[in-house]
């Protein structure tokens, strides 16, 4: 079986400053997958370099197509949403507005979209004509998840999802996320700095350290794995 | 910072926004009351209000003009008044080859458009990822090359274009031509169009979220760079509606007659905000009947209309640099 997304070799750069040295990693088509480290280890940039909003080289295949020197807008059409860190939500818009937005690049109407949407995020319904930055950091960060949700991906990219959110809503937020995968066979791949949640979640995971894999396994592996514990688990 | 997370500080802000949002409520409802008891007094002062509502259109369609281009890149277009008059010239040419004045002004709107798309991708695209500045010293070159073209084409002779309203009607015994009823319907209903385009259409919100936010709305799958070129074609046709419009109320065609619109279309655009739509048509509206007015009952200063624009300006970014509809920058932490 191939992996719906395929990373060989994959170095990113900013500038001078080269964030990846050469990665290699997969997501399973239906699958939760983690990625771990400490800050700067390039997570997010990991994400970055398969939604193609940093310079890349090396191997990125996805569902058998190349995704080499296609820009985010490109990318996004192919199926991969991409929730980055800080929500990435249009606050001068509207609550409708960023979800339609979500579906920008699916044709016709996205009413029946949105009604499966709503079934995950009720409250969203309720507010749509509400402009997104009234709402709380929480709602927001579920809006994002929302909207990516309304783009129909078969890959989806998650930063920090948990970042600066009550514990409540973090575990609501990873609940909706283990539904879409199970009911939807949505595929996810998720940064998280919150092991434990990442690992609950994910079927398989990588440990990035200094913009190389330094780890891989299932999860009940790096659960298993001593320097995980220590570092990502604390116990 | 006890101060800035205490919920009072808050509530005061808050209130201290909704007060100038009532206070520039109270201004306009103000300065409508004034002309409106102005007009039921005297004719001549409905009359200079009806044409300066009219030119003033006219400023607020070429403020409209810099302000989508300024929210989209953060570039003020100093070639948008000189772009609106080539595009006349267009109108005018076709004109004198055989077209009747609306298949002229149709075929110029749809011109203005490619060649404002058309000068973003080949102009303006090399340059805006280097910095807003360099945009900017092109944008002035780019009025000189304009200038230069339309001088080079049709000369620097005085040339006449016919308005497609003659005569006039009488409401309420005010004498209302129809040059500046047609003129500001026409404008009017042109900003009308673009508002309804971006407010209502798919290619509008994404235009909105290329220009709120670029990199998010590439990943929704956007396509940043086209819509930024979609939006200097826009831009473009809202000139050339104000500069068909405008020259008829100027009575002659040169290639300078835009640049002092475009002077105006700048103090209207800061005074409603700069990133403002609806505040760059108010503020447009507010400077045409203003600067009529007193061009009207003052006739001796009508040589510091100018240089009165560049006092409001001045005035605006010292009182309130925001303008009338401006937002303050809030980020939340």
């Amino acid at each position: 079986m191939t992996a719906l997304l395929e990373l060989q070799d994959v170095e990113a750069r900013y500038g001078p400053v080269r964030a990846l040295h050469g990665i290699s990693l997969a997501v399973e088509e239906g699958t939760i997958v983690a990625v771990l480290g400490p800050n700067g280890a390039g997570k997010t940039t990991t994400l970055r370099a398969v939604s193609g909003t940093v310079r890349r080289s090396g191997k990125i295949t996805f569902a058998g197509r190349s995704l080499g020197r296609l820009g985010p807008a490109a990318v996004a059409r192919l199926g991969i949403a991409h929730v980055p860190e800080g929500r990435g939500t249009f606050s001068e818009l509207t609550v409708w507005e960023n979800l339609r937005l979500g579906g920008y690049t699916r044709r016709g109407s996205i009413e029946p979209e949105l009604e499966r949407v709503f079934t995950y995020f009720p409250f969203l319904s309720e507010r749509r004509r509400q402009h997104a930055g009234t709402l709380s950091g929480g709602e927001q960060q579920m809006l994002a998840l929302a909207r990516a949700f309304v783009q129909r991906p078969r890959l989806l990219l998650l930063d920090e999802p948990s970042l600066g959110l009550a514990p409540v809503l973090v575990a609501e937020l990873f609940r909706i996320v283990r539904e879409l995968n199970e009911k939807e066979g949505l595929s996810v791949l998720i940064v998280e700095q919150n092991a434990h949640l990442a690992l609950q979640a994910a079927q398989n995971g990588f440990v990035l350290e200094a913009g190389k894999i330094a780890l891989a396994g299932t999860s009940e592996e790096l659960r298993a794995d001593d320097s995980v514990r220590r570092s990502y688990l604390g116990y | 910072m006890e101060t800035l997370t205490s919920p009072l500080a808050g509530l005061r802000a808050r209130g201290i926004a909704l007060g100038g949002a009532i206070t520039v409520y109270l201004l306009l409802g103000g300065g409508a009351v004034f002309l409106l008891v102005g007009c039921l007094q005297s004719t001549r002062f409905a009359q200079l209000t009806v044409s300066g509502l009219a030119v003033g259109a006219a400023y607020g369609s070429l403020a409209l003009a810099l302000v989508l281009i300024y929210r989209a890149t953060h570039v003020i277009n100093f070639a948008q008044g000189e772009l609106a008059m080539a595009t006349t010239y267009i109108a005018y040419q076709l004109i004198q080859w055989g077209l009747s004045y609306w298949e002229a002004f149709a075929a110029t709107l749809a011109i203005a458009f490619v060649l404002g798309t058309a000068l973003e991708l080949v102009v303006i695209r090399p340059v805006q990822h280097r910095s807003v500045i360099a945009a900017v010293i092109v944008s002035v070159g780019l009025f000189i090359l304009i200038d230069g073209v339309v001088n080079w084409i049709w000369g620097g002779g005085i040339r006449f274009m016919q308005s497609p309203f003659s005569g006039s009607y009488d409401l309420g015994g005010v004498n209302i031509q129809h040059l500046y009823a047609g003129m500001l319907g026409v404008v009017l209903g042109c900003v009308l169009l673009v508002w309804a385009l971006f407010r209502f259409t798919k290619l509008g919100l994404g235009m909105r979220a290329a220009a709120l936010r670029p990199a998010a709305a590439a990943l929704a799958g956007v396509r940043v760079d086209w819509m930024l070129a979609l939006g200097w074609g826009l831009a473009a046709v809202l000139g050339a509606v104000a500069g068909m419009m405008y020259e008829p109320s100027q009575l002659l065609l040169t290639p300078t007659f835009m640049q002092e619109a475009l002077v105006y279309a700048f103090a209207a655009a800061v005074l409603g905000g700069l990133e403002s739509p609806g505040g760059a048509v108010v503020g447009g509206l507010a400077i045409g009947v203003f600067l009529n007015l007193l061009a009207g009952y003052l006739p001796q200063v009508v040589s510091l209309e100018v240089p009165f624009a560049f006092a409001v300006l001045l005035a605006i970014l010292l009182v309130k640099p925001s303008g009338l509809f401006g937002r303050r920058e809030v980020s939340r932490v």
